[in-house]
């Protein structure tokens, strides 16, 4: 932009240039402002609103909630209710979900990378034709329904389910395992669900892999084993980290699966601040849940971002 | 060198490179199991007789019958295909246009404000999503008087916000790979960079444009959390409707509905696989022509 100003500014009085940098200049802000203003109003605004709601106290009124700022005789008032923030602290039962969530959410996304890894790296291996097809066999569950494959999960892991009885009938078992609501189907769930987006990045990131450095590797006496640790596995952590955040973050705030999979004790935070929402009609408290998961999140999320600036960066140059 | 030569399969016999594929290779085969077993087993119940998931009853086709005839979920897999099929569009040409100011405006003021915000709906948790956008929706309504009630409108607008940051990803990865100089051909011959816009960039990457709508016609198709924050009376959504059937039990139904969905994306899936397979043989193809004349 400042190199099309100069241009501009050296060309004497209105010339022709200068006049279709101008345009230039003008066409691009225009074209680059309806996604940016989209983005501001949809997506930045709302968040210093749910800042702003979560700093009020809850009334049986529409909309729920009392007014943060008000102007009434030429007074000003802000009223800045900390109470939300304080029966959070408070109470013992949402410090245990934040941790709950975090905590299903970080083992989740471990054995996600555990199955995910090995997967990307068989198919950054198949030869070429190969490779776009198990790319749209692994995508293609993630394009059908979310909901839907939860839901089959229910059927399989529920006390007289499929997997009971074939252990039954296989003898392994005497009677039902407890799988449906516990943590274990929670796990199972977000596996499940958000392993597309763990293998995607990885193997994206392997198939960029140079082969050569792989080549001097053997060809300098490393074992197969120590190349994999000391070249492959380095040189893919962008896909690792990338497929762990596309896991983790959401997988944190995730409502679906703890209430259809999960039990008692897999209380997450994101299902908490459903119940306040829609049973009790306390927004401003869920407003104050939602800043402190995004607390909770705001790291990861800059550094998912960071990652992304970069690989953009690395492409431009 | 030579080795890269060689087809992945041969690859795999060069000296010691035989154990990691084979470790790998089970694992992609074990996850892909994993990945559509649970879906084979949902397709397979939707044609049992017996409303019980645990015995077989003998293959009846009632579900199906019965799917068509609720006239509830059949409303909402309307309401649902018309909100997917404007969020859709609307998210390519977002997308689009972000991508294409990200790859080929340099850097501008606000880049990096421009992009966190573009990449960071991709990691959202819903919930938060969803209550944001409700928030700001019954704000603008108490200061503007618009909305007035929520519906169609503002579910669209949600899911336009998230999906066009699946589109930019796309449309951004091709917008990366094609060749510029074309581009920068047509504009030394004197066309203004919109007529280049429409005239060279956009028939390039019109298979990504295409992907990029899928994608975001799925996403939404697919979205319970945010559609029941900001939805309103008479815009209930199918996702909505499956969900709280679901959350009262098994319902073969539903399953007859999931084979359906299924049905629908495999063929999609392998159409799309196949056109892109025939496109790249045809562009090998023509490249070697080349080389030879």
């Amino acid at each position: 932009m400042s190199n099309l100003l100069i241009k501009g500014a050296s060309a004497t009085a209105w010339g022709p240039e200068r006049v279709n940098a101008l345009r230039e200049l003008w066409g691009r802000r225009l074209v680059l402002g309806v996604p940016y203003l989209w983005l501001l109003l949809f997506f930045l605004v709302p968040f210093l609103i749910v800042v702003k709601i979560s700093f009020s106290s809850a009334e049986i009124a529409i909309p729920p909630y009392s007014s943060v700022v008000e102007y009434f005789d030429e007074v000003l008032t802000f009223t800045v209710n900390l109470g939300n923030y304080l029966f959070l602290a408070d109470d013992e039962m949402y410090l245990q979900a934040y941790l709950t969530s975090i905590r299903l959410a970080l083992v989740a996304t471990f054995f996600c990378l555990l199955l995910g890894y090995p997967m990307a790296y068989a198919m950054a291996q198949a030869p070429g034709r190969k490779q776009s097809f198990l790319l749209m066999l692994v995508l293609l569950p993630s394009w059908t329904s979310f909901l839907i494959r939860i839901y089959a999960w229910m059927g399989i892991l529920k006390n007289n389910g499929l997997l009971n009885n074939l252990l039954m009938w296989c003898g392994i078992i005497d009677q039902p395992l407890q799988i449906l609501n516990t943590n274990i189907a929670v796990y199972i769930g977000i596996v499940y669900a958000y392993l597309p987006f763990m293998v995607l990045p990885i193997y994206a990131n392997l198939t960029q892999l140079d082969k050569s450095l792989l080549e001097a590797a053997n060809d300098l006496g490393c074992r197969p084993w120590e190349t994999f640790f000391r070249v492959t596995l380095p040189l893919s952590m962008g896909g690792i980290v990338a497929g762990c955040m596309l896991v983790f973050i959401p997988a944190v705030g995730e409502y679906v699966i703890p209430e259809l999979l999960g039990g008692p004790e897999s209380l997450m935070i994101g299902k908490v601040l459903w119940q306040e929402f829609f049973n009790n009609r306390d927004w401003p408290l869920a407003s104050a849940l939602a800043m402190i998961m995004l607390l909770i999140l705001c790291l990861p999320i800059a550094f998912f971002n960071r990652q992304q600036v970069k690989q953009l960066e690395a492409s431009l140059s | 060198m030579i080795l890269s030569t060689e087809t992945g399969t041969e690859r795999t016999n060069a000296p010691g490179r035989i154990k990691m594929p084979g470790f790998s290779t089970i694992m992609l085969i074990l996850g892909l199991i994993f990945l559509y077993l649970p879906m084979f087993i949902l397709v397979l119940y939707s044609f049992n007789a017996s409303r019980l998931v645990t015995v077989w009853a003998g293959f009846s086709t009632q579900w199906y019958v019965e799917l068509f005839q609720d006239e509830q979920l059949m409303g909402a897999v309307w309401i649902s295909l018309r909100i997917a099929f404007y969020t859709a569009s609307m998210a390519v040409i977002l997308g689009t246009v972000s991508a294409f100011a990200l790859d080929r405006f340099g850097k501008f003021r606000g880049r990096t404000a421009f992009n966190s915000m573009l990449t960071a709906p991709l990691v959202m948790p819903d919930v938060i999503t969803g209550l944001s956008l409700l928030l700001l929706f019954v704000t603008m309504a108490d200061l503007v008087g618009w909305p007035m009630e929520r519906g169609m409108l503002t579910i669209w607008i949600a899911h336009v916000t998230f999906s066009t940051a699946y589109v930019a990803v796309v449309v951004g990865a091709r917008l990366r790979e094609v060749d510029r100089s074309i581009e920068e051909a047509a504009m030394d011959l004197g066309a203004t960079p919109l007529r280049t816009f429409f005239l060279i960039t956009i028939p390039t990457i019109a298979p990504s444009l295409a992907a990029g709508w899928l994608l975001a016609f799925t996403l939404s198709l697919d979205d319970l959390v945010i559609a029941s924050f900001v939805s309103g009376p008479g815009s209930t959504t199918l996702p909505m409707v499956v969900f709280s059937s679901v959350r009262l039990g098994i319902s073969p139904k539903i399953n007859a509905m999931a084979t359906l969905i299924i049905l629908v994306v495999s063929l999609a899936a392998l159409f799309g696989w196949w056109f892109m397979r025939r496109s790249e043989r045809e562009r090998r193809a023509s490249l070697e022509r080349f080389g030879t004349s």
